[in-house]
C-alpha cells in the first residue's frame, strides 16, 4: 500500500490528526512522523509518490473522501494539494539541521534515524575522542538555545576538567516560555538526536548519567521521549557500553510540577534533587558544582540535539551560518496572532520584520501587527519600527530586548500593552521562588503600580515609581526571571506609551 | 478519564517505596501518588517525609511550591486552559471569562456536579494553534466557548 505520512504531533492532534489518520487507514499505510513545523497546515497529510512526497493540507477528516477520489494516494490534483512538501516555500527557505529530521521519520524508529544520518556524530565523537570532541563543539561557535547563548563548548570543557566522582548531563526540557514550542517538536518528532547529543556531552565530559527535566504540561512529548529511551537502551546506544565505545551512560525522563521558575539551571538542579525550586546562588556554577554537588552540565534540548550534526558534518559546515557572534541557526517559533505559525530553522541575521511579516505572513486576524514579544514571558515588546533588528543575541540585546528560545508572539493593533506591562508582574508574583527579595516582593508592588497608572492615580509619580522598581529588579534579582521581567515591562512603557495614559 | 481511588495508607506506602530509592525522589513519588489519588492528600505527607527521611514540614514545602499538586481530588475531567501571551494573543482572556461564567466556576474550582475542575496553565507548547487547552491530556486547538462546550459535552 501506498505509505502516507501524517504528524504525531500534539499540534497536529490538537487539529484533528488522529481522525484523519483513522480514515485513512484503509486505504494506505499510515506513518506517523513530527510535524514538519507548518502548524497552519496541520493536520498536513504526504504521500509518497515517485516525484517525493507530495502535501495535502489543512486535511479535514470531512475532506478524505473526496481526496481519495481525486487521486491523492498517487499525487492527484485536488484544491488542498500543496505539491511536493520540500518545494513549499515556508520550508524551501529554511535551513534545517536540527530539525531536518523531524517531520520525516517515523520518531520511534532507529531504522529510520539511521537512514536519515543519525549516530554518525556519536560514532565520530567516539572515534575522535573526549578532547577533540569538545574542541569541535567549540569551534562550531554553538551557543545555548534555552536563551542565555553561552558558549557550549566552554561548558563542556568546564565540566570535563572539574573534579567529581560523579558528573552528570543534565538536559533542560522546561520550555516554559509562552511562543515557544521546539522543544516539545523535537522531542516528539526526533527523540533520538536528543539522545545522541546528551551521549555525547556524556562520553566527552565523563559523565555517566543524564537526566532530561520535561515540563509536566507536555504528555505527549514525556511519552514519545520515554518510548525513545526504552528503544535506544534495548539497542545498546545507552547503558554500560554505549555504540561500543566501552564507556557507561544512561539518560532517565523526570517531570516538572508546573513551575515556571525550574527553567532556570540552579533551580532545575533542585527540583531534580526533589526539593523546592529555588534558585542558587552563583557561583559557584553547576559545571563546578552542579546536581548533587557534582559537576553538571546543563543544556537546553536544542542545544543537546544540535551537536550530532556539527559532530557529523564539522564545526567549520556550522561555523559558516550565522552572523556575528551569534553561529548556526536557531529553530523561531512564529506564535500567536500569526497567519502562518510554525517553526522556521534558518541561520541568525533574518531580519524580525521578515519572519513576522513575510514568513510569518502577518496577523491571523488580518489586522495590522502592533507588537511582537521576542523570547517569552522574560522578553521585550518589539514595535513596528524594530522590525529591521536582525534576529542574533546581540542585536536583540543592543536593543533592549532578547531572543531567549527562540519565540516570537505576534499582536495585532488590540492589544493594550499597559495590559500586558501588568501581566508579566502578575506572571512573575505567581512563579517566583521567592528566594530574592526584588522578584518576589517587587513583583507584586509592580502589579499594584500598573494598577495604579492604569487608573490614572498619580500617573507621571508612579510610572517613574515602575522605572525605578524594574531598575532594583533588574540588577538586584538573583536569576533571570525577576532580572528579565522589566524588559516587557519597560519594553511597553517606552515603545507603547499611549496604552499608559488614563 | 481518569478514576482516582480513596486513599489507604498500605496503598501509599507502597508507591513511595516503589521510587523512594531513586535519587531526588520527592517529585517522582509525589506525581505517583496524584496520579494514584487524584491529589496528594495531606495524610500521605508524614508517610514521604519518613521515607526520605524529610521533616513533615519539608515536604509540606515541596508540595505547595509546585502548582501541579493538588491537596484535593479534581471533578471527572480536568479542563486546563491556557492563559500565557500567545494564547492572549488570540483572545484567550476572554474566552476563558467565558468559560469561567459558562461552568460557574473560578480557576482551581470544580463544577457543582462535580463533572468539570478548570485549571489556569502557564504555555502547552501549542502557541502557533491557539487558543489551546488539554481536557484531560487531550490538547485542544483554536478554541472558542462552544469549541469547548463541545469538547465537555463529547467527553461526559
Amino acid at each position: 500500500m501506498t505509505r502516507v505520512f501524517i504528524a504525531r504531533d500534539a499540534a497536529a492532534l490538537a487539529l484533528g490528526a488522529d481522525a484523519v489518520a483513522a480514515a485513512l487507514a484503509p486505504h494506505a499505510t499510515v506513518v506517523r512522523t513530527g510535524s514538519r513545523g507548518m502548524h497552519w497546515l496541520e493536520p498536513l497529510v504526504e504521500v509518497e509518490t515517485p516525484a517525493g512526497r507530495i502535501a495535502y493540507g489543512p486535511v479535514d477528516v470531512a475532506d478524505v473522501p473526496g481526496l481519495l477520489a481525486a487521486g491523492m494516494l498517487t499525487g492527484g490534483a485536488h484544491a488542498l494539494c500543496l505539491g511536493v512538501t520540500e518545494a513549499i516555500p515556508f520550508l524551501a527557505r529554511q535551513t534545517r539541521l536540527t530539525f531536518a529530521r523531524c517531520g520525516v521519520v517515523d520518531p520511534l524508529s532507529l531504522d529510520d534515524y539511521r537512514a536519515h544520518g543519525g549516530f554518525i556524530g556519536l560514532q565520530k565523537a567516539i572515534e575522535a575522542g573526549a578532547a577533540a570532541t569538545i574542541d569541535t563543539v567549540l569551534k562550531s561557535g554553538l551557543r545555548g538555545r534555552g536563551g542565555a547563548g553561552f558558549p557550549t563548548g566552554i561548558k563542556w570543557k568546564t565540566t570535563a576538567d572539574a573534579e567529581g566522582d560523579r558528573k552528570y548531563i543534565v538536559c533542560n526540557a522546561d520550555e516554559g516560555d509562552s511562543g515557544t514550542f521546539a522543544d516539545r517538536m523535537l522531542m516528539e518528532g526526533d527523540p533520538f538526536s536528543l539522545i545522541e547529543g546528551m551521549a555525547i556531552a556524556g562520553l566527552s565530559t565523563g559523565a555517566t548519567k543524564g537526566y532530561v527535566y520535561t515540563r509536566s504540561e507536555y504528555p505527549h512529548a514525556i511519552a514519545t521521549f520515554d518510548a525513545a529511551l526504552a528503544v535506544a537502551r534495548a539497542a545498546g546506544m545507552l547503558g554500560p557500553d554505549v555504540f561500543g565505545s566501552g564507556q557507561t551512560f544512561d539518560i532517565e525522563q523526570r517531570v516538572g510540577a508546573g513551575a515556571y521558575v525550574c527553567g532556570e539551571e540552579t533551580a532545575l538542579l533542585e527540583s531534580l534533587e526533589g526539593k523546592r525550586g529555588q534558585v542558587r546562588a552563583k557561583p559557584p556554577l553547576p559545571a563546578h558544582k552542579g546536581l548533587f554537588g557534582c559537576p553538571t552540565v546543563v543544556n537546553n534540548v536544542i542545544t543537546l540535539a544540535t551537536v550530532p550534526c556539527i559532530l557529523r558534518d564539522g564545526p567549520e559546515a556550522y561555523q559558516a551560518i550565522g552572523m556575528g557572534r551569534s553561529r548556526g541557526t536557531m529553530p523561531i517559533q512564529l506564535a500567536g496572532n500569526v497567519r502562518f505559525g510554525g517553526l522556521f530553522e534558518a541561520g541568525f541575521g533574518v531580519s524580525l520584520g521578515d519572519l513576522v511579516n513575510d514568513i510569518g505572513g502577518g496577523t491571523l486576524s488580518g489586522r495590522p501587527v502592533r507588537a511582537v514579544q521576542v523570547g517569552g514571558p522574560l522578553g521585550a515588546y518589539f514595535p513596528p519600527f524594530l522590525f529591521d533588528t536582525p534576529f542574533d543575541y546581540e542585536a536583540f540585546a543592543a536593543r533592549d530586548g532578547l531572543i531567549g528560545h527562540g519565540g516570537i508572539v505576534v499582536f495585532d493593533d488590540t492589544v493594550d500593552l499597559a495590559k500586558q506591562a501588568r501581566f508579566a508582574m502578575e506572571f512573575c508574583a505567581a512563579e517566583s521562588c521567592g528566594k530574592c527579595t526584588p522578584c518576589r516582593i517587587g513583583s507584586t508592588r509592580g502589579m499594584e503600580t500598573m494598577d495604579k497608572i492604569t487608573a490614572g492615580t498619580a500617573v507621571a509619580a508612579n510610572t517613574a515609581l515602575l522605572r525605578d522598581l524594574c531598575h532594583t529588579m533588574k540588577f538586584g534579582s538573583l536569576c533571570a526571571l525577576g532580572g528579565f521581567i522589566p524588559y516587557p515591562v519597560l519594553s511597553a512603557l517606552d515603545h507603547f506609551p499611549e496604552d499608559f495614559r488614563p | 478519564m481518569p478514576v482516582f481511588e480513596s486513599f489507604n495508607a498500605d496503598r501509599a506506602a507502597d508507591i513511595i517505596a516503589a521510587h523512594a530509592g531513586r535519587e531526588g525522589a520527592s517529585l517522582p513519588i509525589l506525581h505517583a501518588l496524584q496520579h494514584a489519588f487524584g491529589c496528594v492528600p495531606s495524610d500521605a505527607v508524614p508517610l514521604v517525609a519518613k521515607a526520605l527521611n524529610l521533616s513533615r514540614a519539608e515536604v509540606h514545602g515541596i508540595v505547595t511550591f509546585y502548582h501541579e499538586f493538588r491537596r484535593t481530588p479534581p471533578g471527572k475531567h480536568v479542563l486546563q486552559l491556557c492563559r500565557a501571551e500567545a494564547c492572549q494573543a488570540l483572545g484567550a482572556d476572554r474566552l476563558a471569562e467565558a468559560v469561567r461564567t459558562r461552568l460557574g466556576v473560578d480557576w482551581h474550582g470544580t463544577t457543582e456536579d462535580g463533572d468539570v475542575t478548570l485549571e489556569p496553565v502557564f504555555c502547552l507548547g501549542l502557541c502557533s494553534v491557539g487558543p489551546a487547552a488539554l481536557l484531560d491530556g487531550t490538547p485542544l486547538a483554536r478554541l472558542n466557548a462552544d469549541k469547548i462546550v463541545t469538547a465537555l459535552e463529547s467527553a461526559a
